[in-house]
């Protein structure tokens, strides 16, 4: 199990979305991937992706205007 | 054993696949989605950025339909290759800049490029949630064929709910999928839509008048038409057609045109483009940022100042301090009066 960051700040919805899923792909399960955004619209979608994709949200941490979500590749 | 034959579901996140995918889940077939981003997509972008909208619901609508059906979703970034598709229309534009009947073909040629690159894993053919006589360029009956070879997807694809008024494709044929459980819906009427819909539980989908993208808007259309003739060339950046979703534009002269923010919100996604562009902003008193695209000369600052403080608080003062910054240069300072109401000339307004 690796811990990896994925730098998706200044995107725009669904781009920080299709830079997750790309980077996933290049995972294994259990891999830990902290996504940095700045779009708040990726609270959304990032779970909905994980969700829909069978990976898991473990949380997301906000502070001043970054978001970052925390995600486990694989259920 | 016989095998089992998967489908990819061109997913807009529209009603429409959303009843195609169902329709074919009911007959047991396994079906994953596509969605492809152009980067005209309508999606919460300006929700993101403008402070108004920042109550407005922001879902992804092919992510939100994906989840009803419980299917996967794979999104595509298409931006690269779009720009051959929106720029070399073969069969023209909409009533806007959409050249909807070209980016069908390219979207399905797209999704035959994934079925072939997955085949192995039982992928077989693709579904989309076309209607014929849906809409007025790309959905009649004389297009369907044209998409359907254009793209190379020949007869493995399937429109399930207008499968009826076509002639039978291959998963038809090899009786993959039973004809008689698909539909023969045509025309603008949405009401047969509406009624399956219904009947599958499916409340609160997405209905967008227009079309699926940003392209079959008229005031959209006019400000991308206008960035290409004042730059005298059609080539645009991600960034171009984001800007374009951002403030009030206005080209006061031929070389250059100012993007006025609307909000805070809207000034403080332009604070990102500073180190790139010319950015005018008065600090005297509240007012927007405004960033110059295209290329300014230093005699036309005053007249740029003049417009930017037209839209602060400082609007009706004598005199407002302006500061001008130009990347990798020292920040200049200008005092003027703010332009009056009506030197701000209507056809500046893009
Ligand atoms: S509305 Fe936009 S995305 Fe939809 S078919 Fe037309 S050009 Fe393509």
């Amino acid at each position: 199990m690796s811990h990896f960051e994925l730098d998706a700040r200044r995107m725009l919805c669904p781009m920080p979305v299709i830079k997750t899923q790309n980077k996933v792909k290049e995972l294994s399960d259990g891999d830990i991937l902290a996504v940095v955004c700045t779009d708040p619209g990726a609270l959304s979608d990032i779970p909905a992706w994980a969700r829909i994709n069978g990976h898991t949200v473990l949380g997301h941490e906000e502070n001043e205007d970054e978001l970052t979500i925390t995600v486990r590749v694989g259920g | 054993m016989t095998k089992k034959h998967k489908a990819i579901a061109l997913i807009s996140g529209g009603l429409d696949s959303l009843l195609a995918v169902r329709v074919l889940q009911e007959q047991g077939i396994e079906v994953e989605g596509i969605n492809f981003y152009t980067g005209f997509c309508v999606e919460g972008h300006t929700h993101a950025i403008r402070n108004s909208d920042k109550d407005k619901q922001k879902r992804n609508n092919a992510l939100w339909a994906a989840e009803q059906l419980g299917i996967k979703l794979h999104i595509v970034d298409v931006i690269e290759e779009y720009k051959d598709v929106l720029l070399n229309p073969k069969h023209g534009y909409g009533a806007n800049m959409n050249p909807c009947l070209d980016c069908k073909i390219f979207m399905v040629s797209k999704a035959v490029e994934w079925v072939k690159e997955h085949h192995k894993d039982g992928f077989d053919f693709i579904i989309t949630g076309e209607v014929i006589g849906q809409r007025p360029m790309s959905q009649r009956k004389e297009t369907m064929p044209i998409v359907a070879g254009e793209s190379g997807a020949d007869d493995i694809l399937l429109r399930p709910l207008c499968a009826k008024n076509l002639p039978e494709t291959k998963p038809e044929l090899e009786g993959w999928v039973d004809r008689e459980k698909l539909y023969d819906f045509h025309g603008r009427n949405r009401k047969p839509q509406m009624a399956l819909a219904k009947q599958f539980g499916f409340t609160d989908y997405a209905s967008p008048a227009g079309g699926c993208c940003f392209l079959t808007d008229k005031n959209y259309s006019d400000k991308l038409v206008d960035l290409w003739e004042g730059r005298g060339s059609r080539e645009y950046e991600m960034d171009d057609i984001m800007l374009l979703k951002v403030g009030r534009h206005l080209r006061p002269k031929p070389e250059f045109k100012m993007i006025i923010a609307r909000d805070a919100g809207e000034s403080k996604y332009l604070e990102g483009y500073r180190k790139q562009f010319v950015t005018i902003q008065v600090v005297s008193h509240n007012g927007p940022l405004s960033m110059i695209d295209g290329k300014i000369q230093a005699e036309d600052y005053e007249l740029a100042a003049g417009i930017v403080a037209r839209y602060g608080q400082g609007r009706d003062a004598e005199e407002v301090k302006v500061e001008v910054s130009v990347p990798g240069e020292e920040v200049q300072t200008i005092n003027i009066k703010p332009l009056a109401i009506e030197q701000v000339l209507e056809e500046w307004h893009v």
